[in-house]
């Protein structure tokens, strides 16, 4: 098997004596898609944020191939009200190439097969009318969209997404998965998307992970193929992006938030 | 040309308003308005303290500005807000340095110079080194520029294209210190924040990208520094502060411009 693009051992992460991760090991090799999932605050941010670079493990370790390009999608971008960007100008940071200095970002004599790629994403994602508007104008789903676009213009090898569709009706979620599996299909590239429902995912997932603070359980996501059963769940519009993920939890938590999911066995309630 | 004091002090503040104008919209951007009050507020005490060890004042003021960010990376946040800290390092600290300076017998010291600074009395000497300044912090806020605006932005998406957040803070906080430096003996300790956020602040009424934003900075700063040292010549009015004010009355104007362009419907 391929060396992994990114993974993390024996990951641990407090905060003081609050324990946010423990006892994570994860590996997301090229091409998968993984969804991760939890109820809030079960550390999903945290673990994403550790996966990016962006904070490190207070114990255990993170391993990024070397160069390895992250297209990442947070879940929020506040422009300060001072900041004026334009969507244009915010795509054409993410170009590819390290353009460090303002001098070589200015030179909008951007190389012909730059203006391509940035043409042809913004195509792909449909956010042509957007280019000239301002990013602090732009609605919720809109500013997705927008970053993704920024995203894929870094030409990644990993796409990592922080509830992307949160907000989205179940249209615009399941037109974003297709999306997304389109550009896994194209590019090649590795998705790790954290989902902000516990039980609903992208069909296309090759792995589910359900995440509390550590890992509860994996597994694939349940198909439904039938179609009369897939339109009964999802209605119509969603055309199969959809897929349901079956819980297997061996252990019960601290919860306060009811349980929904199916189980096959019952929770024996040592609490480990 | 350049013996003309007039002129001279003119250049020295345009030297000042071309580094001033790209670190002025970070701070603007970075809300990081307190701390550079803190940093120039304290650099007072770092002038008294080469005074004392008979060093040149930059000395002292780069020493104390770095000084004032290892403080605020490593004390912040734990019991106190960063404003509350910021507070107590600036005022303290420019009270300490204040106590000091009264204690300096035998060194003639002009306090009132660096409080509200002396840019009339540049010398050529003097312009060269608000110019190596001046040119020191264009050229690292230049070379980073698009990890600074991105860390800016969001720092997570900055981490995840490998840009090291902590190091582009560094490169912020010693382009402060060095602008500090250079212009405590300008536009004096309590008004160098002034000259950091007005120009700023006016030029994001016309810009609408970050770049578009940072050159019209430039050129309104200039435009405060010409027009404060007019009416300083003219009014006889202290010269520093006629900057401000300058800058200050281009702020109004490009606020009421933009009142009226959002009120006047388009066709």
């Amino acid at each position: 098997m391929d060396k992994p693009l990114i993974s993390m051992h024996d990951v641990c992460l407090h905060y003081g004596s609050d324990v946010v991760l423990h006892d994570i090991n994860f590996a997301v090799q090229k091409g998968e898609i993984v969804t991760i999932l939890g109820p809030n605050g079960s550390g999903k941010s945290t673990f994403l944020r550790i996966l990016i670079g962006a904070l490190k493990p207070t114990a255990g370790k993170l391993n990024q191939q070397p160069s390895l390009r992250i297209g990442y999608v947070p879940q929020r971008l506040s422009i300060d009200a001072n900041l004026p960007l334009t969507v244009n100008r915010f795509l054409s940071l993410a170009a590819r190439g390290q353009m460090h200095s303002m001098a070589q970002s200015m030179s909008h004599s951007m190389s012909h097969s730059k203006a391509q790629a940035m043409s042809h994403w913004v195509e792909q994602v449909g956010i042509q009318t957007l280019l000239s508007a301002q990013m602090s104008q732009l609605s919720g789903g809109q500013l997705q969209r927008v970053m993704l676009t920024h995203a894929l213009l870094a030409n990644p090898d990993i796409l990592i997404l922080d509830e992307a569709t949160q907000g989205l009706d179940q249209q615009g979620e399941a037109a974003f998965y297709r999306l997304i599996e389109q550009v896994r299909k194209d590019q090649g590239c590795a998705v790790v998307l954290v989902s902000h429902d516990l039980h609903v995912v992208m069909s296309a997932s090759d792995r589910v992970i359900c995440l509390n603070g550590h890992v509860c359980c994996e597994g694939a996501p349940t198909i439904v193929s039938a179609a009369p059963e897939y339109r009964a769940l999802f209605g119509l519009g969603t055309e199969g992006a959809l897929a349901l993920y079956r819980h297997d939890h061996d252990h019960s938590h601290d919860h306060t938030h009811t349980h929904e999911h199916a189980h096959d066995h019952s929770h024996d309630n040592h609490g480990s | 040309m350049l013996d003309d004091f007039m002129v001279r002090a003119f250049l020295a503040g345009a030297g000042l308003a071309l580094a001033a104008g790209p670190l002025g919209c970070f701070v603007v951007w970075r809300r990081m308005a307190y701390f550079g009050d803190a940093v120039s507020h304290a650099a007072l005490l770092g002038v008294a303290l080469s005074l004392g060890f008979s060093l040149s004042p930059i000395v002292g003021v780069l020493l104390v500005a770095v000084l004032v960010g290892y403080c605020m990376a490593r004390f912040s946040g734990a019991l106190y807000a960063v404003d509350t800290l910021l507070g107590v390092v600036a005022h303290v600290s420019l009270a300490v340095g204040l106590v000091a300076v009264s204690k300096l017998s035998g060194v003639r010291f002009d306090l009132n110079s660096y409080l509200f600074g002396d840019i009339l009395a540049i010398t050529h000497s003097g312009l060269l080194i608000v110019w190596a300044g001046a040119l020191v912090t264009f050229a690292l806020l230049m070379w980073r520029w698009v990890p600074l605006l991105t860390s800016t932005l969001n720092p997570d998406l900055a981490a995840a294209k490998g840009y090291d957040v902590d190091r582009e803070q560094l490169v912020l906080m010693m382009s402060l210190a060095v602008l500090v430096a250079v212009a405590i003996k300008l536009v004096g300790a309590l008004l160098i924040t002034a000259i950091l956020i007005i120009p700023a602040a006016t030029a994001r009424v016309f810009s609408k990208t970050p770049e578009q934003m940072a050159v019209i900075a430039v050129v309104i700063g200039v435009l405060s520094v010409g027009s404060g040292l007019l009416l300083s010549l003219y009014a006889d009015t202290p010269s520093g502060p006629s900057i401000v004010v300058a800058a200050g009355a281009l702020f109004l104007m490009a606020n009421a411009l933009a009142a009226r362009w959002v009120a006047r419907p388009k066709h």
